[in-house]
């Protein structure tokens, strides 16, 4: 469950860095603001009902193109330079987005109720499970899969995949560099911004979720390998196991063995489980 | 005549001058001025250790907040649990943030750029997760509460300190232990290990070719600045009373990188006088709005786009200007 929304989460992370090596902080501050922009979506319609996947279809545009704004905007133009400058352009866009959601949206909770159609539970081996669960659970391997047939068997998928190899080359070969970043952060906002939506029926909104959601990213992104798409699920499903037998193992302990494993990876294989060496 | 004045201009000592000015702060000043002093000269020696290995190495460390954390928790655990007086346990604290970063920078100069960013960060993390969940030891999200202040009985034998608050007396301690770590990093920025450092930052490949062992190297600058890091959260946790989980968060090693930044990370004094701007302007914008996140965010923005050389890169572009402006009406 958790698994599968940190891989939604980190899935996008991973796209941006492997292509355009940029580590963006701002990837859980696009994930807040999704979840904020459902809320307001499903406001505006109906407070509850099937109006959601609208909501939450309408979320993950609108943060789409709010990443196709900053790509376009700000991080075109720290491209080459050091990457401490892209760290802290992110970083900037943490502070500000975070501001505005608390400004727009106050800072209390907010929440979204299910959707009518997977209210309901189902019992499986002794407990119960909702239905929505179920629908993540499988929403996760889903757009695992679909996006890994894009990645390699579309022709704009091998138009990236030569692109997160050498930059320059592609663009020599008359490919459009520029709008192939763009798409990439936009595609990336998007599964982000969705993530954020499709949370809002399981947790309530807060601010803060971004910080705390971007360092449990990170860690996914690390452990499966910056930039590997399969790297990426793998990562979160041993970050969950992980972070639920870490309780078992060290009582209270489980954030300290998930943050240990993000070391061991780091020192061993600094490109993670899956993912390759590059430069 | 210009030259003369140029001259002139450089042989003032101005750092003494600032540190003159700032030892008159508890009689000049009102005693929120004095609050504000020393968080300003705790953040400047914070700053200036991180700027060791962003400006002068060219490390770009995202959990300096680790060894700062750890020297904070050493020097409040010996203080309040031990009852160790502060003159053991301020070097302490910055001996056991050195151990840490000695055994994590050992790991982490082997990797590069990104992945050097991102090893200091996880490092950061365990130093969280740990004060987060170890109640015996770090009071988990209690935190140390209610640590003691230095044993600052010895000023009263001063004649003009006696009639001083402990706040004050705690300001001229910090300033005077400020002054000296930063009087020797000075010293090791400028020493031939330091140029060695600057050789490294600007091209390691020649670096090594020269036969120098940069990795070796890189390490000792990171075991230095964990050193400098952790005196300063000694010296944060007694001003704050107290020792929280929340110094240890990654974002506070994001907030000291834009005062390093500010300041301008190409100059020694950058990082102070960024602490300084940093902490005035929180505090100033502070009276108007509780969006200090936003502004800050706003600021870094335009120091990224406009000012990359920060305050001091900015001022001396400006000087050079102006002079140059003058040497041309001479001629």
């Amino acid at each position: 469950m958790t698994a599968m929304f940190l891989f939604l989460i980190a899935s996008g992370l991973s796209l941006v860095f492997g292509v355009m090596r940029v580590l963006n902080f701002a990837h859980g501050s696009f994930y807040m603001l999704g979840a904020y922009l459902a809320w307001q979506a499903m406001q505006w319609l109906q407070p509850a009902g099937e109006a959601f996947w609208a909501a939450a279809i309408f979320a993950a545009l609108g943060i789409a193109v709010l990443g196709g704004i900053v790509e376009r905007l700000l991080l075109r133009h720290l491209y080459g330079r050091d990457e401490l400058y892209q760290l802290l352009l992110t970083y900037a866009l943490v502070l500000i987005f975070g501001d505005v959601a608390k400004y727009i949206w106050g800072t209390g909770q907010l929440s979204v109720q299910r959707p009518p159609l997977l209210a309901g539970s189902i019992q499986i081996f002794g407990t119960t499970q909702p239905y929505y669960n179920l629908f993540i659970m499988a929403l996760g391997p889903a757009i695992a899969i679909g996006g890994w047939l894009v990645l390699t068997r579309s022709s704009a998928g091998r138009m990236v995949r030569a692109a997160s190899y050498d930059r320059e080359m592609v663009g020599a070969l008359g490919a459009n560099v520029g709008a192939i970043y763009t798409g990439m952060f936009m595609a990336s906002s998007f599964l982000a911004g969705l993530s954020g939506a499709l949370v809002t029926p399981l947790q309530s909104i807060v601010p803060g979720m971004d910080v705390l959601i971007i360092v449990q990213a990170f860690i996914v992104v690390v452990i499966g390998g910056l930039g590997s798409f399969w790297g990426t699920f793998w990562g979160s499903v041993i970050y969950g196991q992980v972070l639920s037998f870490g309780i078992l193992i060290f009582p209270g302990f489980s954030l300290f063995s998930v943050f240990a494993l993000m070391v061991v990876i780091l020192v061993i294989r600094p490109w993670g489980l899956f993912g390759r060496p590059v430069r | 005549m210009n030259r003369r004045r140029a001259l002139l201009a450089r042989s003032v000592p101005w750092t003494l001058l600032v540190f003159l000015v700032a030892f008159w702060v508890p009689w000049l000043g009102s005693r929120y001025d004095t609050f504000l002093g020393t968080q300003i000269a705790i953040d400047a020696l914070f700053a200036a250790s991180l700027n060791l290995l962003l400006g002068t190495t060219g490390l770009v460390s995202f959990g300096h907040v680790a060894y700062f954390g750890v020297g904070a928790y050493v020097c409040a655990i010996l203080m309040k649990t031990y009852g160790v007086p502060f003159i053991v346990a301020f070097p302490a604290a910055g001996l056991g943030a050195a151990l840490f970063a000695l055994v994590s920078g050992y790991f982490c100069v082997r990797l590069t750029r990104i992945y050097f960013a991102m090893l200091t960060l996880a490092f950061s993390q365990i130093v969280w997760a740990v004060a987060y969940k170890w109640n015996s030891v770090t009071g988990g999200d209690q935190g140390l509460p209610e640590i003691p202040y230095p044993d600052m009985h010895w000023m009263a034998a001063v004649p003009g300190l006696r009639d001083l608050g402990s706040g004050d007396r705690f300001y001229l301690l910090t300033l005077a232990l400020v002054a000296v770590s930063l009087a020797i990093l000075w010293r090791v920025v400028r020493s031939p290990f330091g140029r060695m450092l600057t050789t490294i930052r600007d091209n390691p490949e020649r670096a090594a070719a020269i036969g120098l062992n940069v990795r070796a190297y890189e390490l000792a600058a990171f075991v230095a600045a964990g050193a400098f890091a952790g005196l300063a959260g000694a010296l944060y946790g007694i001003f704050n009373r107290g020792v929280f989980a929340d110094y240890v968060f990654w974002s506070k090693s994001a907030e000291v990188m834009i005062m390093t930044i500010l300041g301008g990370m190409g100059y020694f004094w950058g990082p102070p006088v960024g602490a300084f701007a940093l902490v005035w302007l929180n505090q100033e914008i502070t009276d108007y709005t509780q969006y200090w996140p936003f502004v800050l965010g706003v600021i870094l923005l335009v120091l990224l786009f406009v000012f990359p050389g920060g305050i001091v890169g900015g001022l001396v572009a400006g000087f050079r200007l102006v002079r140059r402006h003058l040497a041309g009406r001479d001629a």
